[in-house]
């Protein structure tokens, strides 16, 4: 099971809490689901509104680890202050940090992520972050101070699985120590399965759970097909081939 | 004196952000605040001084991805 800054979680699952039909939907989807983690974030709060501390509820009687974001960031300087809001509202140095560098792909910018990453680290935090999965990125933000990778397998609610699994895998050679964690972009359990049967630690989603017709069996899918890939990681896959080996014994056929 | 909450012009008569959240029914909840796109702790609430054209944020926990 993956282990964060020192902390084990019990799921390879990490789910968002975002867009679902209910409150009772979403509780229902992590029971299901057994997911260890919950994404969550800040946002405005008027004058005796009851929108933050109903939420701030339910996430607690969810009795996971929590992972603040700084989704919708774009600057350096908004993503770390949004960080610090939100350890402030969390009490946790958990931060999954993300800074965005385009609007239509919600691609992270490289070059503000690995500040942002920077200065978070040297204020205490813990950051996780959402990176793509460029190889140099990567080395760049663990020189930044992040023990933790979580590369896209696509953009963010597209629903299109890994779309560089030569990508993702280089990272998982590269870094065989660093917990890597796939975030965004997938849309069903067996691309979960896949990220996992290439040694990943973890995934994060939100949109294919929430935006499933029926939330919470899709998120036991997804907590089925993890663990199922987890499996196969460790049971050593075979290698594939080319031409064809037979699989029953040649010797001994009856010569007819 | 006119300052900006959460994208909003509002006119306001005190000096400090903690005041400010009193007078907007803030009270003891649980929020986060920045002033001028900077950080300001629950703890130093009480000094921080607003002056006219502020941009103040204030946030609470929400759902998130």
């Amino acid at each position: 099971m993956p282990e964060f800054y020192g902390t084990k979680i019990a799921s390879r699952l990490m789910l968002g809490t975002a867009q679902y039909p209910s409150p009772a939907i979403l509780a229902e989807a992590f029971r299901r689901s057994g997911a260890g983690v919950a994404t969550v974030s800040v946002r405005r709060e008027a004058g005796g509104g009851r929108a933050g501390p109903d939420f701030k509820i339910l996430i607690q009687n969810l009795g996971v680890a929590v992972l603040p974001n700084t989704a919708g960031c774009y600057s350096v300087r908004e993503s770390v202050t949004t960080a610090q809001m939100a350890r402030e509202l969390f009490d946790t140095d958990w931060i999954k940090l993300e800074v965005i560098g385009h609007a239509d792909t919600l691609q992270p910018d490289p070059f503000a992520l690995v500040e942002a990453a920077r200065n978070l680290t040297e204020d205490g935090f813990q950051v996780f972050p959402y990176c793509t999965d460029d190889l140099v990125l990567c080395e760049k933000l663990l020189e930044a101070g992040c023990q933790v990778l979580m590369p896209w397998g696509a953009p963010i609610g597209s629903g299109l699985g890994l779309n560089d699994p030569y990508a993702l895998r280089s990272l998982r050679a590269h870094f065989p120590e660093i917990p890597l964690v796939v975030d965004a972009g997938l849309g069903l359990p067996s691309q979960a399965a896949q990220a996992m049967e290439m040694g990943y630690d973890a995934v994060l989603l939100n949109t294919a759970v929430a935006r499933a017709g029926d939330p919470a069996a899709m998120a036991e899918g997804f907590a089925k097909a993890v663990d199922a890939g987890a499996l196969a990681h460790a049971a050593d896959p075979m290698e594939p081939r080319d031409m064809a080996a037979p699989s029953t014994p040649v010797l001994g056929k009856a010569f007819l | 004196m006119k300052i900006t909450v959460n994208g909003e012009a509002v006119e306001t008569r005190v000096s400090t952000l903690a005041e400010l959240l009193v007078d907007l029914g803030h009270g003891n909840a649980r929020i986060a605040t920045a002033v001028n796109e900077a950080f300001v702790p629950a703890k130093t609430r009480a000094t921080q001084r607003l002056v006219p054209g502020d941009r103040v944020e204030i946030v609470s926990p929400r759902q998130g991805g």
